[in-house]
C-alpha cells in the first residue's frame, strides 16, 4: 500500500470509485510507467507520463495542475481519433482543452465501457457537430454537395420536433436506437 | 440554512460556557474531586448542553462544576450535542404528551439531583476510600442517568414530519452517492458533492433510528456499508478474474471491435468448456482412475495380445490406438461395476448423468446468453430510420488506436457514406433486374451443386474407409482419408462460395449472412454425412458383435473346461486379460473418430494460420524489396482476419465436442487445450501477420447470430447421442453400460436398487406415456400462449410508437416553447458553460446544434445552410445562462422544506449547538403551540 498512499489517500480513491466507472483495480492498477521510479496507479501514471515535470506525484493535497490539449491528444488512445480535440475540449473545465487530473479521470470514466448510454449520449452530443464531424470522418473526401445532402438527410431523419435543428432530445432519441453507439463510443485505458 | 445559524448558536453557547466558567472559579471544590468528576462523562455532558441557568442556580455546586468541566472542553461539546440529537430522535412520537410530561419531568428531576447531591457528599467524606468505591459510584451515577435522559428527551423531540423529511433527505443523499457516477458533471463538482453527501449521510443516518431500535439500526447501517463494500470488492475481484482482457484490448485497438468479438467468443467458449471439463474430469475420469480397477486387471482395460508389440509406437498412439485406446480417455475403458471404491461411487450412473448434464448445462448457458443479447439489442427495431445519423455519429470506433486501422476506418466510412448517398440518389433505379435474378439463381444452383458434391465425397470417403479398416497394411493416407478430405473441403469451399457469391451482387451485409449460411450448410452436411457413415459402421459392428459374443463365451468356457479336463487339482490359472477375445466396442470407435477429427481440425487450423497468414506475411514483407510489383498493395498482400470462418470453425468444433464427449470423455480436455492454445496462437497471428479489415463486420449484431448457430449445432449434436443412448444396445464387453440392453437402463437400475419403492413407483407413473403426452401437449400450449402474448405486446409496442410519432407531429405543429427544462438538458447546458466563455472562438462556429436561428425556414435548407456556411451559434448556447438546477440537490435542508415551520430552530438538523431557550419547561416549539 505504501506506494499507493503516496499519491492518493484511501478516501480519495473511494471517492473516485464512487464518482467514476472505474473499479478500484483500474484506478490502482500498478503499471511500470517509464520515467517513474516505482509502480503507480494507472490513471495517474498515464497522466503523469505526459508531463513528468509538471504533474506532481503527490495528489493527496489536490494540487491544481492542468495539462494542455496538445499533450492529451497525443495519447495513443486518442491519437487516431478524428474528434480528439473536441473530446478534450468537452471534458476540460475551462473549455479550452486543458485537462486537470480530475477532468482526465472524468473523460475516461465517461468513455469507459461501464458508463450508461444516457451519460454517453450527453457527452457525445457535446462532442459532435454536424459538418465538422462529417469532414473529419471522411477526411474531406466528399464534395460539398454530398455533404449538404448528408446533413439534410441527418436532420430529416433525426429531427423529431421539426425545428430544423438537432436538439439534445432528438440526438438522444436517435442515439438510443443506434446499435453500435455503446460499442463504439468507448475507450479502454 | 447553514452557517449563520450555527454561528449564532455557537455564540450563545459560548456565552453560557463563560458564565459557567465564572461560577467554577468561585467554586471551592478540591481538585481531586474535580478529577473524579471528569471521568463520568455521560451525565454531565447531557446536562452541559442545557444552558438552563435558572435551574442550575438552584442546584448544588458540584453539579455545576460538572457542567463547567464540560463547557471547558471544546470538542466535547460537539459530542454532547450529537448525543442530544439522538435523544431527540428517541423521543419521537412522544411529542403529544409534551405538555403533561413537563411537570412530571421537573418532579422527577428534583429527586434525581438530590440523589446526586447525597452521592457527592458521600464522596467528599470518603475521599480516602480507594478507587473501587469511586467506580461503584460512577456506576450508580450511570444507572441514574437514564431516567433523566428519557425525561429530558421528551422536550427535545423532533416532529414526525421533520424526521420523515430528514429520512427522505438521507435517502436522497444515498441515492445521489450511488448514482454520482451517472451525473454528467465535472469531476470537481462530483467530488465535492460526494463529500458533502457523504458527510450528510454520516451525520444523520445514525440518528435516524427510533427508540430502542437505534442500535439495531446503526448495526444495520454498518452491515449495509460492509455489504456494499463487499459487493464492490467482489465486483473488482470478478473483473480481475476475467482472463486475456489486455490481450483482447490490444487486438481490439488494432482491428476494431469486430475482430475482438471473435476473441471474446473464443474466451466465452473456453469458459463453457472449462466447466464441462470440470464436470467430466471431476465426476468421471478421476473417480475411475483413483477407485476403479487398475489397468490390466480385465480385458477391457488391457491392450490385446496381438497389438501389444506396437501399442507404444508413436504412429499408433497418434491414431489413438494402442495404449490410448485402452485408457480412461475413452468409453470402452470403463467398467460396468455398479459401485466402485470405498465411497461406493456409482460410476455408470455418474457417467450417464454427466453425459446428460453436459448437454443440459450447454443448452442453459447458450440460451441464457442469447436471451441477454436479445435484451441488449431491443432498440434495433427500426433500422432504416436513421441510416445517415448513425453513420455520422456512431460509425467511428473509439477503440481504434492504430494509424493503419484508422486509415481503413476512414476509408470504409467514406465508402459507406458514398454508398448510402448513391443508394439515396438512385433508390428507385434498378436496371436489368432479370439479369441479376438469373445470376442469383445460377449462383444458388452452383452452390447447391457444391454442397451435394462435398456431401457425396464425404460419404464416399467414409464408405471407403470402412473397407480400408478391414484390410491390413494400409498407409497413413488411407487411414486418415476422411479427416483429410473433410479438412480440405472446409478449407476450399468457403472461398469458392465467396467467389460464386460475387455473382449475386448482394448488399455486403446480406451477402455475409448468405455466406455464413452456406458455409454452415456445408459444414453441417459434412458432419451429418460423416455421422451417417459412422452409423453404418456402428451397425456393422453391432452385427459383428453378436458373432463375437458367442466366441468369447466359447473361449472362456473352453479355457475352464480344458483346465478342468486336465484333472489338475489346483484351480485353473485365470486367462490372461490380454488373451480374451473381445468385441469391436463401437462406442470407443466412435469416440476415436471424433477425437481424430478434432485433432486434425486443430492441426489444419494451425497450419492454415501458419502458412496462409504468417508465411504469406513474411513473403510479402521481405520479398517485396526485390519484386516486380508492390506485393503489399498488389496481389498477395497481407491476409485479413476471417471472422466468419473462424467463428464457424469454432462453432462446429464445439458441436463435435458435444457429440463425441459421451464416447470419449477425454475429448473435452483436448478441446480446452485447443482453445487455450488458439487464444494465444491466434492473438499472435493476428497481431503479427494480419491486416485490419477493409469492410468492417459489425460485431454487436452478429453475436446473436453466432449464438443461434451454436444452439442449432448443440441441438443437432444432441440428436445422434440421444439416439444411441435410447435405441442402440451398448457393447457387451466394454464401457460402463455393458451387459445392459440399453444405456438408459442404468437409471432404472438405480431407482430400483437404491431408492425406496414408492420412488420407483412414482417414476414409473411419470414415465407413463399417458402422462408424458399431456405434459408435452401442455408445453406446446404454453409456448403457443406465450408466443401469442409476446405478439400482443409487440403490437401494443408498435401502437405506442405510432402514438408517440403522432404526438411528436402534433408537437411539431404547435412548437413554440423551446425552453424544455428537463434535467438532462440542464446538465447539458451546465456542461456547455465553459465553452461559453470562448464563444467567439472559431472552433464552435460550425457546431451542429448551431443551425441559424431563423426557425421558419424549411428543414432542408436549414441543414444546407448549416453545412455550407457554418453559421454562428444559435440560441442553445444562450440557454446555457439559465441557472443550473443542481442547487436543489446540494443543499440538505432546503429552505423550501423548512417553510412550514417559519423561524423554527430545528435543532435536529443542527447538532452543533444547544438551543438557548430549551429546557425551561416551555414547549420547544413556541410557534407551533396554540
Amino acid at each position: 500500500m505504501g506506494n499507493k498512499q503516496t499519491i492518493f489517500t484511501d478516501e480519495q480513491l473511494d471517492a473516485y470509485q464512487d464518482c467514476t466507472f472505474f473499479t478500484r483495480k483500474e484506478i490502482l492498477r500498478m503499471t511500470h510507467q517509464k520515467g517513474m521510479p516505482f509502480p503507480c496507479p494507472k490513471l495517474h501514471g498515464r497522466y503523469h507520463e505526459m508531463a513528468p515535470n509538471v504533474v506532481p506525484m503527490d495528489y493527496t493535497k489536490d494540487p491544481d495542475v492542468k495539462l494542455p490539449m496538445q499533450l492529451i491528444i497525443n495519447m495513443p488512445e486518442l491519437k487516431e481519433n478524428p474528434f480528439k480535440e473536441r473530446i478534450v475540449e468537452s471534458f476540460s473545465e475551462d473549455g479550452e482543452g486543458s485537462l486537470s487530473f480530475n477532468d482526465f479521470v472524468d473523460m475516461f470514466s465517461v468513455l469507459s465501457e461501464m458508463a450508461p448510454r444516457e451519460l454517453k449520449a450527453i457527452y457525445a452530443f457535446k462532442i459532435y457537430d454536424l459538418e465538422k464531424t462529417l469532414n473529419k470522418l471522411t477526411r474531406e473526401e466528399l464534395t460539398a454537395e454530398e455533404i449538404t445532402l448528408v446533413c439534410e438527410k441527418v436532420i430529416e431523419e433525426a429531427d423529431m420536433d421539426g425545428d430544423g435543428k438537432l436538439g439534445f432530445a432528438d440526438f438522444e432519441n436517435m442515439i438510443s436506437k443506434a446499435p453500435d453507439f455503446l460499442s463504439t463510443f468507448h475507450i479502454r485505458i | 440554512m447553514g452557517k449563520k445559524k450555527k454561528c449564532a448558536l455557537a455564540v450563545i453557547m459560548e456565552d453560557a460556557g463563560i458564565e459557567i466558567d465564572g461560577q467554577v472559579e468561585s467554586d471551592t471544590e478540591s481538585e481531586e474531586d474535580e478529577a473524579k468528576e471528569k471521568t463520568p462523562k455521560r451525565k454531565p455532558r447531557r446536562e452541559a448542553v442545557r444552558p438552563n441557568r435558572l435551574k442550575r442556580e438552584k442546584q448544588q455546586k458540584d453539579k455545576e462544576e460538572d457542567e463547567s468541566k464540560e463547557e471547558d472542553n471544546g470538542p466535547r461539546q460537539n459530542r454532547a450535542s450529537k448525543r442530544k440529537k439522538h435523544q431527540r430522535k428517541n423521543s419521537d412520537g412522544k411529542k403529544t404528551e409534551e405538555g403533561v410530561s413537563h411537570k412530571r419531568e421537573r418532579d422527577k428531576k428534583a429527586p434525581n439531583k438530590e440523589q446526586k447531591d447525597s452521592e457527592n457528599k458521600e464522596k467528599k467524606t470518603n475521599k480516602e476510600k480507594g478507587k473501587e468505591r469511586e467506580n461503584k459510584e460512577k456506576k450508580e451515577r450511570k444507572n441514574s442517568t437514564p431516567s433523566t435522559t428519557s425525561s429530558s428527551s421528551d422536550e427535545e423531540s423532533l416532529s414526525e414530519e421533520e424526521l420523515a423529511m430528514l429520512m427522505e433527505q438521507v435517502e436522497q443523499k444515498k441515492k445521489l452517492i450511488s448514482t454520482m457516477r451517472n451525473k454528467p458533471w465535472r469531476m470537481v463538482k462530483k467530488l465535492s458533492m460526494l463529500r458533502e453527501a457523504q458527510a450528510f449521510v454520516e451525520k444523520f443516518e445514525g440518528a435516524l433510528g427510533k427508540g430502542k431500535g437505534k442500535k439495531l439500526y446503526a448495526y444495520k447501517i454498518m452491515m449495509a456499508k460492509k455489504w456494499v463494500k463487499f459487493k464492490r470488492d467482489f465486483a473488482n475481484f470478478k473483473t480481475q478474474c476475467i482472463p486475456w482482457e489486455m490481450k483482447i484490448k490490444e487486438v481490439e485497438s488494432h482491428f476494431g471491435s469486430s475482430v475482438a468479438s471473435y476473441f471474446i467468443f473464443l474466451r466465452w467458449m473456453y469458459g463453457v468448456n472449462l466447466v464441462l471439463f470440470g464436470l467430466i474430469f471431476g465426476l468421471v475420469i478421476i473417480p475411475e482412475v483413483l477407485m476403479g480397477m487398475p489397468y490390466g486387471s480385465m480385458p477391457r482395460k488391457t491392450v490385446p495380445r496381438a497389438e501389444q508389440a506396437t501399442a507404444m509406437d508413436f504412429s499408433v498412439l497418434w491414431d489413438f490406438e494402442g495404449y490410448i485406446k485402452y485408457s480412461a480417455l475413452f468409453y470402452g475403458y470403463y467398467n460396468n461395476q455398479r459401485t466402485i471404491g470405498w465411497l461406493k461411487y456409482r460410476l455408470p450412473m455418474a457417467y450417464f448423468m454427466v453425459g446428460i448434464s453436459i448437454f443440459g448445462y450447454s443448452l442453459m448457458v447458450v440460451i441464457r446468453s442469447m436471451a441477454r443479447n436479445a435484451n441488449e439489442s431491443t432498440g434495433e427495431g427500426d433500422d432504416e430510420n436513421f441510416t445517415f445519423s448513425w453513420k455520422m455519429f456512431t460509425s467511428w470506433d473509439y477503440l481504434i488506436g492504430n494509424p493503419e486501422t484508422a486509415d481503413n476506418k476512414f476509408a470504409s466510412i467514406t465508402t459507406s457514406f458514398k454508398e448510402s448517398i448513391v443508394d439515396e440518389q438512385e433508390s428507385n433505379k434498378d436496371e436489368n433486374i432479370h439479369l441479376r435474378r438469373f445470376l442469383r439463381v445460377l449462383a444458388n444452383v452452383l452452390i447447391i451443386c457444391c454442397l451435394c458434391g462435398s456431401g457425396y465425397l464425404i460419404y464416399f470417403v467414409v464408405k471407403r474407409s470402412q473397407t480400408f479398416s478391414k484390410m491390413q497394411n494400409i498407409g497413413w493416407y488411407e487411414r486418415n482419408e476422411v479427416e483429410i478430405v473433410m479438412s480440405l473441403l472446409g478449407m476450399f469451399c468457403p472461398p469458392l462460395f465467396e467467389t460464386i457469391a460475387a455473382l449475386e451482387n448482394y448488399h455486403p451485409r446480406i451477402g455475409l449472412k448468405w455466406q455464413l449460411g452456406r458455409i454452415f450448410a456445408l459444414f453441417l452436411g459434412n458432419l451429418y454425412t460423416f455421422l451417417l457413415a459412422l452409423m453404418d459402421d456402428v451397425n456393422e459392428k453391432l452385427a459383428e458383435e453378436d458373432v463375437l459374443r458367442n466366441i468369447t463365451h466359447w473361449t472362456l468356457l473352453n479355457h475352464y473346461n480344458s483346465s478342468v479336463g486336465n484333472g489338475s487339482t489346483a484351480t485353473p490359472p485365470p486367462l490372461d486379460p490380454a488373451d480374451v477375445p473381445r468385441g469391436p466396442c463401437w462406442e470407443t470407435t466412435v469416440g476415436i473418430e471424433f477425437v481424430r477429427l478434432t485433432v486434425s481440425d486443430i492441426l489444419v487450423t494451425y497450419v492454415t494460420i501458419l502458412v496462409g497468414d504468417f508465411i504469406r506475411a513474411c513473403f510479402v514483407r521481405f520479398v517485396n524489396y526485390c519484386w516486380c510489383w508492390d506485393l503489399e498493395a498488389g496481389f498477395p498482400s497481407y491476409a485479413e482476419f476471417d471472422i466468419s470462418g473462424n467463428v464457424l470453425g469454432l462453432v462446429f468444433n464445439q458441436g463435435m465436442i458435444w457429440m463425441g464427449t459421451f464416447y470419449a470423455p477425454g475429448l473435452v480436455g483436448i478441446n480446452v487445450l485447443r482453445l487455450l492454445t488458439s487464444m494465444y496462437f491466434q492473438c499472435w497471428a493476428v497481431m503479427s501477420s494480419n491486416v485490419p479489415h477493409e469492410r468492417v463486420f459489425k460485431a454487436s449484431k452478429s453475436n446473436n447470430f453466432y449464438m443461434g448457430l451454436l444452439l442449432l449445432i448443440l441441438f443437432l449434436s444432441l440428436l445422434p447421442v440421444a439416439y444411441t443412448i435410447m435405441s442402440l444396445p451398448p457393447s457387451f464387453d466394454c464401457g460402463p453400460f455393458s451387459g445392459k440392453k440399453r444405456m438408459y437402463e442404468v437409471i432404472q437400475e438405480t431407482i430400483e436398487l437404491d431408492f425406496p419403492l414408492f420412488v420407483a413407483k412414482i417414476f414409473s407413473y411419470v414415465a407413463n406415456p399417458g402422462l408424458i403426452i399431456p405434459a408435452v401437449l401442455l408445453m406446446v400450449l404454453a409456448i403457443y400462449y406465450l408466443n401469442a402474448v409476446s405478439e400482443a405486446y409487440q403490437r401494443a409496442n408498435a401502437e405506442l410508437k405510432k402514438k408517440m410519432q403522432m404526438l411528436r407531429e402534433e408537437e411539431k405543429n404547435k412548437r413554440n416553447n423551446k425552453a424544455t427544462t428537463n434535467s438532462a438538458m440542464q446538465d447539458l447546458e451546465d456542461l456547455f458553460k465553459p465553452s461559453m466563455k470562448s464563444e467567439s472562438h472559431p472552433k464552435h462556429v460550425e457546431d451542429k446544434k448551431t443551425e441559424p436561428p431563423n426557425k421558419t425556414s424549411p428543414v432542408g435548407k436549414q441543414g444546407k445552410a448549416a453545412a455550407e456556411d457554418g453559421s454562428p451559434i444559435n440560441s442553445r448556447r444562450g440557454a446555457v445562462l439559465t441557472p443550473p438546477l443542481r442547487m436543489l440537490v446540494t443543499q440538505p435542508p432546503t429552505p423550501g422544506i423548512r417553510a412550514p415551520y417559519p423561524g423554527q430552530p430545528r435543532p435536529g438538523a443542527y447538532p452543533e449547538g444547544p438551543v438557548p431557550w430549551r429546557g425551561r419547561g416551555q414547549p420547544r416549539y413556541p410557534h407551533a403551540a396554540p
